[in-house]
């Protein structure tokens, strides 16, 4: 056999490698894994490669920023700011965005891509959420994403305050007030960040090196973990055909996944340029040099940080003075409370619904939003909390451009704030139970094909088909009451007696919970109106994936429904 | 060949327009001579106002402005006194169109003006005669040649800013008011803004914000309104909201067909 | 070489595999001919150099014409990129910056360069993807995450046996004297950041601001007559003589003044403070520090823009709205020799935002 150069180049090559790691069979085994396809998996990696471009454009940045607070006086290109005191580091963005070509659109592409880096973390978190992504063995990726949602807020923060303008200083001067307001730390931890008085000059450089150096390593780490959890336990697929909890159906890495994301990732690249070509971001020279005396209305830190600026906003003057301390209730409950219970919420979550439902198993079919009422309504509480904070945080914004009065406007989010979950999670159930409903629907009649025949008797009957393979699989899969959800257990036995885990305050509520959890509309009972009680069409117990089962197949094949009842010729009709 | 009748029939239809268009151009002539010569006439006795302008303010002042404002300025219920207001605050509000007030709501907003310059002129010329008060700036007052930019900046974001915005693109003020954008107003209408504290506004008189500082401040505004955004469009010169907003609505959504696109399946039979 | 035999190609999977579903890629109905490339009419097919192995991947797409078609976009789109970075380098070389209106055009054609070198990239990419890779759709096994019992066991007994062996179990000495040789080891670098900062102490307390101080109009620097500052409804901001480059000094000590009419300010303004009717609060807003200097006149309001609370500025900037908690200080204020407006003395209370040991 002949080959031609490059191939026997590449094998030149693949052997010296292979020589020193044995890596033929890891890196055929990487090459060949399967990628489920959906787009909503491509969510995270918006996220991942803005951090590349965020590495990309930021270090270079870096080669141009000056992170000083000595004060200089301009004398650059930007005639309004001309004879002006600022810092060396506002003077060096200046210099960035007005004297290094390409520099505004490097400026520019890094903050669009911080921006795009948060909105797609929320986005793929709530997708995580809504298909419950998150469940064993994918807890660890849950809380490694919420560890690095943290760090993202944080990074971001520091990050548009290096340019040490009048906009992100105030943001600075708002930090540094929170800080201090903390019973017994406060004041020492603000003079230690500081190095002293607000503003000192200090903040910057020490702002500069957690920017670049510590929070990013800590985000590559993470990002690492996150990404070979996910290899190692293979990614999740959405219900369909053929897709069961103990398959991954989809296309390999070489050379199909590698030349999708590398296409999505110069898609994004694509994206950034776009907007920073035509959208102008942070325009720094607008905003003059950060002074402690001046301000300017409409301060709103970058959109992730929202809601703590709308919580600030929403809560009402509080202060406890008593014996000689101060309890600024007005100051760290908004900085502390509202994010800390969803953080704190979000990453109890997975274990939360393990002890509420009992279910242990390991799940890589992801779930329908609609077959999990609950969670869903919960994640839309989640969402409309946060997103009423968000609000609040544009108040001044929202009271010019729609001309609502000021006050009017922090009194509707001091009272949406507490309805607004609980409207939204009762709505939202309601519409997941009306979609199950439809689904059943559907199972039980099949689809209406809108042929009406006329029976001999005189009747007429609309002719229904069977619902095609592949949305029936997904119609099945993992509905209310099919063996992937089992119960919490049966709460009495055959002779009245309740189940002892029941018994205590714990057990009564866990028992109650599992009924909110599992309402949800069976399939074949032809009259769901709410009130299915998760006991299903008595299926066996769920046949999970569980050690010691090695090649065992769950029993988890498309069930099929009750024959169609409806049209007299429930096959092929004007198919 | 019918001939010399409609020939000449023709000639003295050409030459009775002719003699017409000729008689307009001529009147027309005399009469722009006439008035034009007159104008200029009134304007070389204009140094200060002079009492045909007064009354000619007192009419419209009469028709247009007392019935709120009183017949002789003096105020009512539902228009404060002018008497001391001065030329500068009336020249501000008619200028920009916010008075003569129409709706009553939180505060008046920039309408279209119903007056001209020079009936403007006369009512302030006339309420001006009622109690004095802050003139109107002559032209040289307002104007940003070889005015201290570097030193608008500064008053302008710690005096300015808080209400108006870095860009001076306005922001709420309380019960509904607000502090209105600075993209329409005059050089001149930014001076009398500042000396006489329109509405809500404070006053920056002239022996705190000297003159040269006012149109140290001007210049800054102008300047900076007037710039192109190197970055693309300014999205409302309002900071980070809209910002998010497009992050949003314009880049999350654009990568999110892009991956519908990349993963979508064609149906094949 | 295409493969074609019967309806329905069959990918080999991985072992076990239960019946895959039937693919997407395109599939034959018996009866029907086999397409054109696989129909021979006279010649032998060339020889092969041994028997057909079963591929991994299919080599080519199924519908070759419309691969064809695709191919050429793609390489129209991949031109168009090439075209686009060599637009960069060139606007790069030739685009000046040196005004505002400069950076603009760079920005623009930088920017527009750069979005169609990375797009036509991208969509040259999917369309190679999804018209000229052969449509698969594979499966391969799952298994169960947890370990088989024997590897735990053995994982346990390494774990376990590697203990004893150290001695660190059996052996308390050696345990308890190894824990207390790393505590402080571990407290050490935290202690090091002991000099990040200074103690706060009382500086919190005080401001710069001192009796006799003038104020300065801040921006022109220049000290303020109470003569000219007579106008109801004026407001300024003032810095403390001596201070006004100090940003540390200004984060606490900028003031603003305010102008009354006679029998405007009422308890609990303290009257003993103002001059003429002119009062001074701090800038500093007592909620979280931002500068609070939205003055409405005709309200007799000073609003802080950061967080909406609102002081009435007649009655001693209490609180009237909004997550402030207390009101602004007063400074007192009084008038030197020469008429100018002076402080005389330091505000009575801390300036600024709220912190624990205030009281």
């Amino acid at each position: 056999m002949t080959k031609s150069k490059t191939e026997e180049a590449l094998e030149g090559t693949g052997r010296f490698f292979d020589d020193r790691l044995r890596a033929a069979r890891a890196t055929t085994a990487f090459l060949r894994k399967l990628y489920p396809d959906h787009w909503t998996f491509l969510l995270g990696e918006i996220a991942l490669y803005s951090f590349v471009i965020l590495l990309l454009t930021g270090t270079f940045l870096t080669l141009f920023f000056q992170p000083s607070m000595s004060e200089v006086v301009y004398h650059g290109v930007y005639t309004p700011l001309r004879g002006v005191r600022m810092s060396e580091a506002y003077a060096s963005t200046l210099n960035i965005s007005f004297d290094v070509r390409g520099g505004l659109l490097m400026r520019q592409v890094h903050h669009w891509a911080a921006l795009l880096f948060m909105a797609a973390i929320f986005v793929h978190m709530l997708r995580i959420f809504f298909t419950a992504a998150y469940r064993k063995p994918r807890e660890l990726n849950w809380l490694i994403g919420i560890v690095m949602l943290t760090l993202g807020l944080l990074e971001g923060l520091f990050g548009y305050s290096l340019p040490d303008d009048l906009l992100s200083g105030t943001g600075l001067r708002i930090t540094q007030g929170v800080l201090q307001s903390i019973p017994i730390v406060g004041t020492y931890g603000s003079y230690f960040l500081f190095g002293g008085e607000y503003p000192g000059n200090i903040i910057i450089p020490r702002l500069y090196i957690i920017h670049v150096l510590l929070i990013p390593a800590l985000l590559l780490a993470l990002i690492s973990a996150h990404l070979f959890l996910m290899f190692h336990q293979k990614h999740t697929q959405m219900p369909g055909k053929g897709r069961t909890n103990a398959n991954v159906i989809g296309a390999p890495t070489y050379p199909y996944f590698a030349a999708k994301t590398g296409a999505f990732f110069f898609f994004i690249f694509a994206v950034l340029g776009l907007l920073s070509t035509f959208a102008q971001i942070n325009p720094i020279w607008l905003f003059g040099p950060y002074n402690p005396s001046g301000i300017t209305a409409g301060s709103q830190p970058d959109f992730y940080m929202g809601p703590l600026e709308g919580a600030l906003r929403i809560m009402p003057a509080w202060e406890w003075n008593v014996a000689g301390h101060t309890f600024a209730f007005n100051v760290f409950i908004p900085a502390l409370v509202p994010l800390g219970v969803l953080f704190t919420a979000a990453a109890l979550w997975p274990f939360l619904e393990q002890w509420i439902t009992g279910d242990r198993s390991e799940h890589h079919v992801n779930d329908r939003p609609r077959n999990a009422p609950t969670r869903t309504g919960l994640g839309m509480a989640a969402v409309t909390f946060w997103g009423v904070l968000w609000l609040e945080g544009a108040n001044d914004i929202l009271a010019d451009q729609l001309q609502i009065p000021l006050y009017t406007l922090t009194w509707i989010a001091r009272v949406a704030v507490f309805v607004g979950p609980v409207v939204a999670y009762w709505v939202t159930k309601r519409i997941c139970l009306g979609l199950q409903r439809k689904d059943a629907h559907l199972l039980e009649h099949g689809v209406e094909t809108g042929i009406i025949r006329q029976l001999p008797t005189g009747e007429y009957v609309e002719l229904t088909r069977p619902v095609d393979d592949e949305k029936l699989a997904v119609l099945e899969y993992n509905r209310v009451g099919a063996p992937e959800l089992p119960p919490a257990g049966p709460a009495e036995d055959a002779d009245g007696v309740p189940a002892p885990e029941t018994r205590s305050a714990l057990g009564r509520l866990r028992l109650g919970l599992n009924r909110v959890v599992s309402e949800g509309i069976p399939v074949g009972d032809g009259h769901g109106n709410g009130h299915g009680d998760g006991h299903g069409n008595g299926h066996a117990a769920p046949a999970a994936v569980t050690a010691g089962e090695q090649g065992g197949d769950p029993p988890d094949g498309p069930a099929r429904p009750a024959p169609d009842q409806g049209g007299p010729d429930g096959g092929d009709t004007g198919h | 060949m019918s001939g010399k009748k409609p020939r000449r029939r023709r000639r003295q239809r050409a030459a009775g327009y002719a003699v017409l268009a000729s008689g307009l151009l001529v009147i027309g002539v005399a009469y722009a001579a006439v008035t034009g010569a007159g104008s200029a006439a009134t304007a070389a006795t204009a140094s200060g106002p002079s009492a045909a302008d007064i009354a000619q303010g007192k009419a419209i002042f009469a028709d247009t402005c007392s019935s709120c404002h009183g017949m002789n300025a003096q105020g009512t219920s539902a228009g404060p006194s002018l008497v001391g207001a001065g030329a500068a605050a009336v020249d501000f509000q008619m200028s920009t169109g916010r008075m003569p007030g129409k709706d009553f709501d939180a505060e008046m907003p920039r309408k279209p003006v119903t007056f001209t310059t020079a009936q403007i002129h006369q009512v302030a010329d006339y309420v001006s005669s009622l109690g004095g008060g802050p003139a109107i700036p002559s032209p040289a007052m307002v104007s940003s040649a070889g005015a201290d930019v570097a030193l608008g900046q500064q008053l302008f974001i710690t005096n300015c800013s808080q209400c108006h915005n870095f860009a001076g693109a306005g922001g709420a003020l309380t019960y509904g008011k607000y502090a209105p954008a600075l993209t329409h107003s005059t050089p001149t209408q930014m001076y009398e803004a500042m000396l006489t504290g329109p509405e809500a506004m404070p006053v920056f008189s002239d022996t705190t914000v000297t003159p040269a500082q006012k149109r140290a401040i001007i210049a800054y505004v102008t300047k900076v309104r007037s710039e192109p955004n190197p970055g693309g469009f300014s999205l409302g010169r309002i900071g980070p909201v809209t910002e998010g907003l497009v992050a949003f609505l314009g880049g999350i959504a654009a990568l999110v067909f892009a991956a519908i696109w990349i993963t979508m399946k064609r149906r094949e039979t | 070489m295409s493969e074609t035999e019967g309806s329905g190609q069959e990918f080999p999977s991985g072992d076990g595999a239960e019946e895959l579903p039937e693919p997407r890629a395109p599939h034959r109905v018996i009866g029907t001919p086999p397409p054109a490339e696989a129909r021979t009419l006279l010649e032998a097919p060339p020889a092969e150099e041994g028997p057909v192995e079963p591929r991994w991947l299919p080599a080519e797409p199924s519908d070759l014409p419309q691969a064809k078609r695709a191919e050429r976009v793609v390489a129209a789109l991949f031109i168009l990129s090439m075209l686009a970075s060599i637009g960069f380098i060139a606007a790069y070389i030739g685009l000046e910056l040196g005004s505002i209106g400069g950076v603009q055009r760079s920005n623009l054609a930088l920017g527009v360069a750069m979005s169609v070198a990375f797009g036509a990239l991208a969509v040259g990419a999917v369309i190679w993807v999804k018209y000229l890779m052969p449509k698969v759709e594979m499966t391969e096994e799952r298994h169960p995450l947890a370990s088989s019992p024997q590897e735990r066991a053995e994982f346990a007994e390494t774990f376990n046996e590697g203990a004893e062996a150290s001695g660190f179990v059996k052996r308390k000495l050696l345990r308890r004297t190894l824990i207390a040789a790393s505590v402080p080891l571990a407290v050490a670098p935290l202690v090091l950041l002991r000099d990040m900062g200074p103690l706060p102490g009382t500086s919190l307390r005080h401001t710069v601001w001192r009796k006799g101080m003038r104020l300065l109009v801040y921006g022109p620097n220049t000290p303020l007559r109470a003569a000219d500052f007579a106008i109801p409804g004026q407001m300024i901001t003032v810095v403390p003589d001596g201070y006004q480059d100090d940003l540390d000094a200004l984060a606490k000590a900028t003031t603003i003044i305010l102008k009354f009419a006679p029998g405007q300010l009422m308890p609990p303004t303290n009257l003993n403070w103002t001059v003429d009717g002119i009062v001074a609060y701090s800038k500093i807003c007592t909620h979280v520090g931002c500068p609070v200097a939205l003055y409405e006149q005709t309200t007799h309001h000073i609003l802080c823009p950061c967080h909406q609370s609102t002081f009435d500025a007649t009655r001693g900037a209490e609180v009237l709205f909004g997550p402030a908690a207390r009101p602004l200080p007063q400074l007192p204020l009084g008038t030197d020799a020469q008429g100018f407006l002076v402080a005389t003395s330091d505000y009575h209370e801390p300036v600024g935002p709220s912190f624990w040991e205030r009281g």
